[in-house]
């Protein structure tokens, strides 16, 4: 396969960057993304030119390391898969294949296609856990029954990598979906309810002081999620929130 | 609570609100407008009521304009900080690959909507406030419906009028079901909302339509 790549560069955070064309040859359909961004990387080294940075770790869809806007589309125009679990023969050969970084002010670029997604950890730091007193009269999690409606829609909340697609797919950069999973993941749980106010309070905050947009309900989120991660979680943050805040 | 007032999600439950309110008087105004054309003399009773009824002009009314104000200026209060939170664009962005073309453009829509109420407001409250408070007229029960008709004689007014409502149909499309979504109500009853919305982002702005095309065709010859 023959394809033309046309790839943001950017020195560091500071300079400003330009889309360079890449052509590349021999590309397999069954070579994931990254794969095929190894191969022109290698050629880029044989060349004597600096190589394509971008994030990658586990390369199985587990990390949400990789984030790569394909053609307009986070993580490509596959669903419910990450880039690294994007395979070649959804493109055709001949094909022109723009890659550029996730866009959003609160997730600057450092490098190429290398972007800094801290503004999720600290999010994650201000509530995204639960205070469990572990001086050896810590209570057995399985010995508290829960419905199993809201087992189940928590575990499908946790599981949420943080990749940042939702915010990359969003026309107005907004980091609800993301936020919305984590404070889910315990709002539904009895062990989470006990710190639920001050969670869904600090975690919104510093969503907002991030620089994140506001959310339309587009639903470009939910599309582009390769968790499938649901909008429900949203009106239930959305729900969390306005209670803690009208209780006082 | 000082916290509420300076959160994303207050400002979308702020919006949310404003809409629904603004989407519930919309039903209100259409009830009347359509006595227009079925019960004339209906309609020029309801307009008389609605003109000189002291707690409509001087309660309700000011609610209403304070509720489109309020739904105008968070929109666009909306508008320029999402633009702040992706400074640098996209080269290339497939929008339309996961959102609906509603959903993206509410701020086309809702400027257009807004734009047509400029012309609405000169075109009957403003005539209305002179016709009353400036040049002082006396009460006339039977004008409403002559003036109407009259206003719709002109083809780019009534042009305008189709034109704003094809984009209301579309403001609706989206925003009445987004509304219940940012209050936090996403359950069982979400398909029928969004069913609902539909239902009535079509038919209340077509039956505007309608009416605006029955008096322009249908012009009072004296």
């Amino acid at each position: 396969m023959k394809l033309n790549l046309k790839i943001w560069r950017q020195k560091n955070a500071k300079s400003k960057g330009e889309m360079k064309d890449y052509p590349i040859n021999g590309i397999e359909g069954d070579m994931s993304f990254l794969e095929m961004l190894d191969v022109l990387n290698e050629e880029l080294i044989n060349k004597g030119e600096e190589p394509v940075q971008f994030d990658h770790d586990c390369r199985e869809g587990i990390c949400g390391s990789c984030s790569l806007q394909i053609n307009g589309e986070p993580h490509g125009p596959d669903r419910l898969v990450t880039t690294c679990q994007l395979h070649m023969r959804k493109f055709n050969d001949g094909d022109t294949i723009v890659i550029e970084p996730f866009r959003a002010t609160a997730f600057p670029v450092i490098k190429d296609l290398v972007i800094d997604r801290s503004a999720f950890d600290r999010i994650q730091q201000v509530g995204g856990y639960i205070s469990v007193n572990t001086s050896g009269n810590t209570v057995d999690a399985n010995a508290t029954p829960i419905e199993k409606e809201n087992a189940d829609d928590s575990f499908y909340a946790a599981t949420c990598i943080g990749c940042g697609a939702c915010v990359a797919a969003c026309k107005n950069a907004s980091a609800m979906l993301f936020t919305s999973a984590k404070v889910s993941q315990f709002a539904l749980l009895p062990q989470g309810r006990v710190e639920a106010t001050e969670r869904v309070q600090s975690m919104v905050r510093q969503m907002d002081l991030e620089g994140f947009g506001n959310c339309t309900n587009t639903g470009a989120c939910e599309v582009e999620c390769p968790k499938g991660i649901s909008l429900e979680n949203i009106a239930r943050m959305n729900r969390e929130y306005l209670s803690a805040n009208l209780k006082g | 609570m000082s916290g509420l007032i300076k959160s994303s999600i207050a400002r979308k439950v702020v919006m949310a609100l404003s809409g629904l309110f603004l989407v519930f008087f919309l039903a209100q105004h259409f009830t009347i407008n359509v006595t227009s054309v079925l019960a004339p003399e209906t309609f020029n009773e309801w307009s008389h009521f609605m003109g000189y009824n002291g707690l409509v002009q001087f309660v309700l009314q000011p609610i209403l304009i304070a509720g489109v104000i309020v739904h105008f200026v968070m929109g666009i209060v909306l508008e320029l900080q999402n633009n702040k939170a992706r400074a640098i664009k996209y080269k290339k962005y497939s929008g339309g690959a996961n959102a609906s073309w509603m959903s993206r453009n509410m701020i086309i829509t809702g400027l257009v909507v807004l734009a047509f109420l400029g012309l609405h407001f000169y075109d009957f409250w403003i005539h209305e406030m002179d016709y009353k408070y400036i040049s002082v007229n006396p009460e006339n029960p039977t004008r409403y419906l002559e003036e109407t008709v009259h206003k719709f004689e002109p083809v780019w007014r009534t042009a305008l009028y189709v034109v704003s409502f094809v984009l209301l149909a579309l403001h609706l499309w989206h925003g009445f079901a987004s509304s219940f979504q940012s209050m936090g109500v996403n359950n069982k009853y979400t398909p029928a909302i969004q069913t609902f919305t539909k239902i009535y982002a079509v038919a209340i702005p077509a039956g505007f339509i309608f009416i605006a095309l029955y008096h322009h065709f249908n012009p009072i010859t004296q």
